[in-house]
């Protein structure tokens, strides 16, 4: 968008400010004193990060549902799913913990997802009503409590461990989470944050306004 | 780069930590809200320092019994054995895997140590007002907000094996205290390095000279 190339910030790492230079696509503006990443340029970001985000909804699902992996050991079988992991924990007195692995397995991946797509179809058509702003916040947030990445290498070494002593089947769910894993990191490096922002309705009702000096001698640094 | 930076705090400038909208607000005092999303402006984290030491000594407080009590029990017909984070490594270890032996034991014990003692650095250098090696104390910051997370691969990996292994009397693995205590090791230090402020590392530095070649 060309309102944002000339938009001046302060870094949010160390607070100078600088401006923030027109890009091309693919280029991303670092800042010169920091190295903070500032703003890159990602044209159809929004489609983009809508078509991942459905994606990972779907891969998100399976996960859910679907065994992660069975064992079998002596003509006896078991399987589990992450809540069924979640659910043992709580019943066998470690609740807080269970309630923690909840969270950063299953709650807030969901939220991740739930909390994008609605950002991403309501700010089609700008400007986007101000609970999207929230949205926008609470997104980051939920981002930075999932761990379904964590869980896969947890899960690796559980399967590790136990394949010492009987036999183990991954199941669907574990292929899921992988997928997943792939599709967390694609939808969340694709999106572009400023770009939401700048087309959501001001709290103030006034809407973007360009009242500030302009800084040339501090211009953040362009680069692939 | 010239010898006073041009900061926010400096110029009269606030960011918005929610939407990164640069705003003046009226008063230096009570900066008010972002005229974009509303959300309540502050030129630094309030009280970051306080707040991330009192994280720091509480989460290597938990650190201690996360490492010495057992984390898991393993029942089998003919034994029972509990491990504790440690004795789990030497067990993958011993049983060759090596690989994951060394992953856990740099995800359990080494990233949660390095992300205390490395706050714990920051917070210090920034008490005593440090000019120097800002990028790389910023850099630090940054790595460690990265790697926190993989602390928790081995709560996972109990939460599994208890979803799991329930073939009683076959087998059966249940959590023991060790878990909770370790989860919040990695939730602590998680709020500790989020309550930091990293702007606070560049702060000592105005009206000095650059040092930091």
């Amino acid at each position: 968008m060309a309102s944002l190339s000339t938009e001046v910030v302060a870094c949010p790492d160390c607070d100078l400010l600088q401006r923030i230079p027109a890009l091309s696509p693919g280029e991303a503006a670092c800042c010169p004193r920091c190295g903070r990443k500032l703003a890159t340029c990602n044209p159809g970001s929004l489609e983009r990060t809508t078509a991942l985000a459905v994606a990972a909804a779907i891969a998100f699902l399976v996960t859910n549902m679907e065994p992660l992996m069975g064992l079998s050991l002596a003509g006896r079988e078991a399987s589990t799913t992450i809540a069924g992991g979640v659910w043992q924990m709580w019943e066998q007195g470690e609740k807080i913990t269970a309630l923690l692995i909840a969270l950063f397995a299953v709650i807030a991946p969901a939220l991740q997802i739930g909390f994008l797509l609605a950002i991403l179809l309501s700010v089609r058509r700008p400007p986007a009503p101000r609970w999207v702003g929230t949205l926008l916040r609470w997104v980051q947030i939920a981002g930075s409590w999932s761990m379904v990445e964590v869980m896969m290498l947890g899960i690796l070494v559980s399967l590790v461990k136990i394949a010492a002593i009987a036999r183990v089947v991954p199941g669907i769910g574990i292929f899921a989470a992988g997928g997943l894993i792939l599709l967390l990191a694609a939808m969340s490096s694709s999106f572009d944050p400023r770009e939401a922002w700048s087309r959501v309705r001001w709290v103030n009702g006034e809407g973007p306004r360009r009242t500030l000096p302009s800084f040339g001698s501090d211009a953040a640094e362009a680069g692939r | 780069m010239n010898a006073v930076a041009r900061t926010g705090l400096r110029e009269g400038f606030v960011s918005c930590e929610a939407c990164g909208l640069l705003s003046r607000p009226v008063g230096a005092e009570e900066p008010g809200e972002c005229p974009r999303c509303g959300e309540a402006l502050e030129f630094r984290r309030r009280n970051a320092i306080q707040r991330t030491w009192a994280l720091v000594i509480t989460a290597a407080i938990c650190y201690l019994p996360a490492n010495i009590l057992p984390v898991v029990r393993t029942t089998t017909l003919t034994s029972e054995e509990t491990d504790t984070i440690i004795s789990g490594v030497v067990r993958l270890y011993a049983s060759g895997s090596w690989y994951l032996a060394l992953i856990l034991l740099i995800a359990s014990v080494m990233i949660p140590l390095a992300k205390l003692s490395a706050l714990a650095y920051l917070l210090i250098t920034v008490q005593r007002g440090a000019v120097r090696n800002n990028r790389e104390r910023a850099r630090l910051y940054r790595v460690m907000e990265i790697i926190g997370r993989w602390s928790m691969v081995d709560v996972f990996a109990a939460t599994f094996a208890v979803g799991l292994v329930r073939l009683r009397p076959l087998m059966s693995v249940a959590p023991r205290p060790g878990v909770l205590f370790f989860s919040a090791v990695v939730v602590l230090t998680i709020i500790a390095a989020e309550s930091f402020d990293p702007r606070l590392i560049w702060d000592s530095s105005h009206g000095k000279q650059e040092t930091n070649d």
